[in-house]
């Protein structure tokens, strides 16, 4: 993790409650840039409508049910995947503007787009000449 | 639909086991040999098999792949999956974690021995890659009538 002072979105541990239900914890790229943060996330499985993201006061919650079609009668060989939940929340910094949150998933790539507020963004200062 | 997958993970005892072998297999502890081609422990992308008497059902959980630039190859019973995932992380943004596999991936999966390689069926939805191997007609159950 990086060590610099300002942190602008940290993970938020799971509560009890959550944890007992076992969900998959969806590896996760975080970025920044002038404009905002950039969370991508791997949740292969999950459609658009079974897709969950929530801002709540400055926490943001990732959610998703996996869906695979399966037949009825089949028997496990092997799974890597042995649960059919992803569930991951982080805690945004205050300069973040939530309510323009922007979320798009494309082939099991969840991308969160959250920009920065405008007088937050970083300003190159012009320096006249005397 | 999901639940023989969840299944497998058993009472407590299962998973204590479980985690024990795989503590073992990382310390070389495990006595038992392992399979050649089998992955190391948490090798990407995962999978999970499936199998019915009439075919077995490969899943690979590899999102924002391009199914086109996949190589998926079946020799007898040996499925082998190969393909690349590039996550470009240019140098202007500051990144704060970078979890997601980036870089190329192979998977080897041996399959029932009566699976059949002429049958064999792809598709790519979600993020996840679904390989249907039918298996030969010869090993399914099968009711005899006594005339």
């Amino acid at each position: 993790m990086n060590t610099e002072t300002r942190q602008t979105m940290t993970e938020t541990a799971p509560t009890a409650a959550r944890r007992a239900e076992e969900a998959l914890r969806p590896p996760v790229d975080i970025f920044e840039d002038a404009e905002g943060i950039t969370l991508e996330a791997d949740m292969p499985g999950v459609s658009k409508d079974r897709l969950h993201v929530q801002v709540d006061a400055n926490t943001l919650l990732i959610e998703g049910e996996v869906q695979i079609d399966l037949p009825e009668a089949a028997e496990a060989l092997y799974a890597d995947i042995r649960s059919t939940r992803y569930s991951r929340s982080f805690t945004l910094s205050n300069e973040l503007e939530t309510d323009k949150i922007d979320a798009s998933l494309n082939d099991g790539v969840l991308r969160v787009h959250i920009p920065k507020h405008p007088e937050q963004r970083p300003r190159r200062i012009e320096v006249r000449a005397g | 639909m999901f639940g023989t997958y969840t299944g497998l993970q058993g009472n407590l005892f299962d998973q204590l086991n479980r985690l024990q072998r795989e503590l073992d297999e990382s310390f070389g502890l495990w006595p038992q040999a392992a399979e050649l081609r089998a992955p190391g422990w948490g090798s990407w992308p995962p999978i999970n098999i499936g199998a019915t008497p009439e075919r077995v059902d490969v899943y690979l959980f590899a999102p924002g792949l391009d199914p086109n630039e996949l190589d998926i190859n079946i020799q007898r019973n040996l499925l082998t999956i190969a393909g690349q995932r590039r996550i470009e992380r240019a140098e202007d943004q500051r990144w704060y974690r970078t979890e997601r596999h980036s870089g190329e991936f192979r998977r080897a999966v041996t399959l029932p021995e009566d699976a059949d390689p002429d049958r064999v069926d792809a598709s790519y939805r979600d993020g996840v890659l679904h390989v249907s191997v039918q298996r030969h007609e010869s090993s399914q159950p099968r009711r005899i009538t006594v005339s």
